[in-house]
């Protein structure tokens, strides 16, 4: 198969999503059915042809064709095929196609899923979306063709192999999962523009929404703790979080995404924080662009900033630029129109949301400011800075604490009119529960630490306590637990999971770099690392050593790990391989680090209480939006303009 | 209370507390900016010895001692216009090697550099973009080995 095909195949995409644009809003606008006619066999057609370009590209990755430029760059002959496959998002070029291709997918889904929707309505989402895919295959084809050629005089022998940092079953799904939640977000933008330029927005539009939202919500929260855990275990660093601005530019638009589908869920059953949602959406999709600007364009200094090309980061910063501007002033000119109605006082559950909205906004202003501050001071021509973990670790983790609280004082919350004393029983019951295990964690299980651990912990309990009493409470009285109450409650304790397993890595962790001989032991608490041996490794692509630890809990053994050290040969690259045993109640971790000389190694020896539950939160959060987002009110088909008939008091 | 009241306590409330916020936000973020050097910055004015600060530049080949049996290194940092002397200790990244950018973080110890920090950067051709940057200021003389292309991985 040829290479070009794919080329062409994209040519031809970009020529349809010109014309799903164009169909699509000026459709709309005349409100001309056979315009607007045109519109789904584009979505479709477009989606065919995105796929055929990603087909022939995993065909010349499986083939070995290292005549193209992209697959001689990411790809070996000796590399497996599980991640010759991989290897297609392994680069700026590869990612970029699958970024279009989720784009193209997502948009199918919204036109298989929007034929209930009024037509007018889904031709401007789907118009919209084609201007976004339009811009993302312009950029591929203009900056990063992944089906350019090398010269056949210059075609090499075999490939320059994939990144070996990259050669991981984690890493090669983490993209397609975080991609799957920028892209998403893009279909909220969507609907946000189009009710903008419909000039209507009520609660049925809200309940449109809200479940493409949460689900791309889900996807990015798995995405990123994926991402999270192959730092983990792949870089050796043994931590879980670096504020480095690869990891910011996902967190960024995660926080505001959680803000949006808590600002829809008022939207949806109040009717209410319309212009607020408009602009969240906006945001959201924005600070996705903002994401793949700063991953992509290698302006910022990051431990993994992969691609570097100024040309292609002025491009996305055009688009960047047109698609933000061009939304804003559409809000500007129409947001004045979606008045809100119903009112509601300070302590009722939309006031609560409205503050946790706030903190959200807050804490991902935080992330900004300290990701974009060293390219802000490089445009004004000052001295180059950094700024360093310090800045994240002094602000984000008391904006976190307020927003904990709020969820779990506002979780009892009734919409509309809420009184301070009403739920007081179970204000009182719950704290009290939080408190008296938080200190039984913190002072018989682990000892006194930070305070701030102390904080989290306690209010990590409060707000699964606090998340629990209705749900106990509808099963006590015999009444349905829907798919949107169970999910949002596995959502609130993933939350509390989190913040617990936080709080305890940040405050207990034991670690220690040392230099140590065979027989010599490193000790850790109540535990200690003895380095046994060293023997050689051989894989597909590499070879290397490993080491034997055996890691005793009061002087008996409990686990034996296996850290290595591999030389991929053809990027003649070293890579650490940690070794880790976990247990239920945390990590022994251990990675290797060098030949010290004098027979010795260095190591880096951790104990890590609870660190698997940061990520296992992630899937329990996400879970719970996958319910949440499947909840029967969604999947029953509406009439258009339906007003709202559930009414599930407590839900949101 | 008088609503108007109410109301005027609450923005005053907001003012202070936005106020304060934006106060202590101001304070850990003086505190936690690290300014970049290079060695011919270094050379000029050594930052006091209190600064954490970034340091960038080229490993010197040859350069690199190790104590055996310890975590203890020391290398040079060069722009191959000026050399500064590092101290680390502690396990260096899998692609710290001779011969290629750097980037540490850490503070001056009398003329040494003693390090707390090195970044690790997981590409054989990468180099920071500011080391990149020093040495576009500031061209290796010819008989160093062409600087490696940024990025490209």
């Amino acid at each position: 198969m040829f290479p070009e095909f794919g080329q062409f195949a994209l040519v031809l995409a970009l020529l349809l999503a010109a014309a799903q644009a164009v169909f699509g809003l000026v459709g709309a606008q005349r409100l001309d059915a056979r315009w607007m006619a045109v519109v789904r066999p584009a979505v479709a057609g477009q989606f065919v042809l995105v796929s055929a370009a990603m087909g022939v590209l995993v065909h010349a990755f499986v083939s070995f064709d290292f005549s193209v430029l992209y697959v001689a760059s990411n790809s070996n002959s000796a590399l497996p095929t599980f991640y010759r496959v991989a290897a297609l998002w392994g680069a700026h070029e590869g990612s970029l196609l699958l970024w279009a291709w989720i784009l193209a997918a997502w948009t199918l889904a919204v036109a298989a899923f929007s034929r209930n929707l009024p037509a007018s309505f889904a031709s401007r989402v789907m118009g919209v979306l084609g201007i976004v895919s339009f811009g993302f295959l312009l950029f591929t084809l203009y900056t990063s063709n992944p089906f350019e050629r090398i010269p056949l005089e210059n075609v090499p022998a075999d490939g320059r192999d994939l990144n070996p940092v990259l050669q991981d079953p984690a890493l090669a799904i983490h993209p397609p999962l975080l991609y799957m939640g920028y892209v998403g977000f893009a279909v909220a933008y969507a609907f946000a523009c189009a009710a903008m330029l419909e000039g209507k927005l009520d609660q049925t539009w809200a309940r449109w929404t809200r479940p493409w939202t949460t689900l791309a919500w889900c996807f990015m929260s798995v995405g990123i703790a994926l991402g999270s855990w192959w730092a983990y275990y792949e870089l050796g660093w043994g931590g879980y979080w670096f504020w480095d601005p690869v990891e910011n530019a996902s967190f960024m638009p995660w926080l505001v995404g959680t803000a949006l589908i808590h600002s829809l869920a008022v939207t949806e059953k109040r009717g209410l924080f319309k212009s607020w949602t408009l602009l969240l959406a906006i945001l959201a999709f924005s600070l996705s662009l903002l994401g793949t600007f700063l991953v992509r364009s290698g302006v910022l200094v990051s431990v993994h900033s992969f691609a570097a090309d100024p040309a292609r980061g002025f491009f996305i910063f055009v688009f960047l630029v047109v698609m933000i501007l061009g939304a804003l002033i559409l809000y500007a000119w129409r947001a004045p129109l979606l008045k809100s109605q119903a009112g509601f006082n300070g302590t009722a559950r939309e006031a609560f949301l409205l503050y946790n909205n706030i903190a959200l906004v807050l804490a991902a202003l935080v992330v900004l400011i300290g990701t974009l501050a060293p390219l802000v001071n490089d445009a004004l021509g000052m001295k180059s800075i950094s700024v360093g973990p310090g800045w994240f670790s002094r602000s984000f983790p008391y904006i976190a604490m307020a927003l904990l609280a709020l969820v779990a004082i506002g979780i009892h919350a009734y919409w509309k009119r809420g009184r301070v004393g009403e739920s007081r029983n179970r204000h009182v019951i719950g704290f009290s529960l939080a408190l008296l295990a938080g200190m039984a964690i913190v002072f018989l299980a682990y000892g006194p630490g930070m305070w701030q651990s102390a904080v989290g912990i306690v209010l990590g309990l409060w707000v699964i306590v606090s998340s629990l009493f209705d749900p106990i409470d509808r099963w006590r009285r015999k009444l349905t637990l829907s798919r949107a109450v169970v999910g949002m409650t596995l959502a609130h304790i993933g939350l509390g999971v989190n913040v617990i397993a936080i709080a305890t890595v940040e405050s207990y962790t034991i670690e220690r770099d040392v230099a140590v001989g065979p027989g010599e032991s490193v000790v850790l608490g109540r535990y200690a690392y003895r380095f046994d041996k060293l023997e050689p490794v051989e894989g597909p692509n590499y070879e290397g050593v490993r080491a034997e630890i055996t890691v005793l809990r009061d002087g008996r053994p409990v686990a034996v790990v296996h850290p290595e050290k591999r030389n991929y040969w053809v990027q003649r690259s070293t890579m650490t391989e940690a070794g880790i045993h976990s247990l239920w109640n945390g990590d022994l971790f251990v990675a290797l680090g060098e030949d010290l000389g004098a027979g010795k190694w260095s190591l880096r020896a951790q104990v890590r209480p609870l660190i698997d539950y940061v990520w296992l939160a992630a899937g329990l959060m996400a879970l719970g939006g996958a319910l949440a987002a499947s909840d029967r009110r969604y999947r029953a088909r509406q009439a258009a303009g339906e007003g709202v008939t559930d009414n599930t008091a407590h839900a949101t | 209370m008088m609503p108007r009241h109410k109301r005027l306590l609450m923005v005053l409330g907001i003012i202070g507390g936005v106020g304060l916020a934006a106060f202590l936000a101001l304070t850990a973020f003086r505190d936690n900016v690290m300014l970049y050097y290079d060695p011919t910055d270094l050379a000029a004015a050594l930052p006091k010895e209190t600064e954490r600060f970034r340091l960038g530049g080229m490993v010197e080949k040859g350069s690199l001692q190790k104590t055996a049996g310890t975590l203890d290194v020391q290398f040079f940092v060069t722009d191959y216009k000026h050399t500064i002397a590092v101290k680390y200790s502690g396990i260096l990244p899998d692609l710290f090697r001779e011969g290629q950018g750097v980037v540490a973080h850490g503070r001056m110890q009398g003329n040494v550099f003693v390090a707390d920090e090195i970044l690790a950067k997981h590409d054989e051709n990468y180099m920071p973009p500011e080391v990149a940057k020093s040495l576009k200021d500031n061209p290796p003389p010819p008989n160093v080995p062409a600087s490696p292309e940024i990025g490209g991985s």
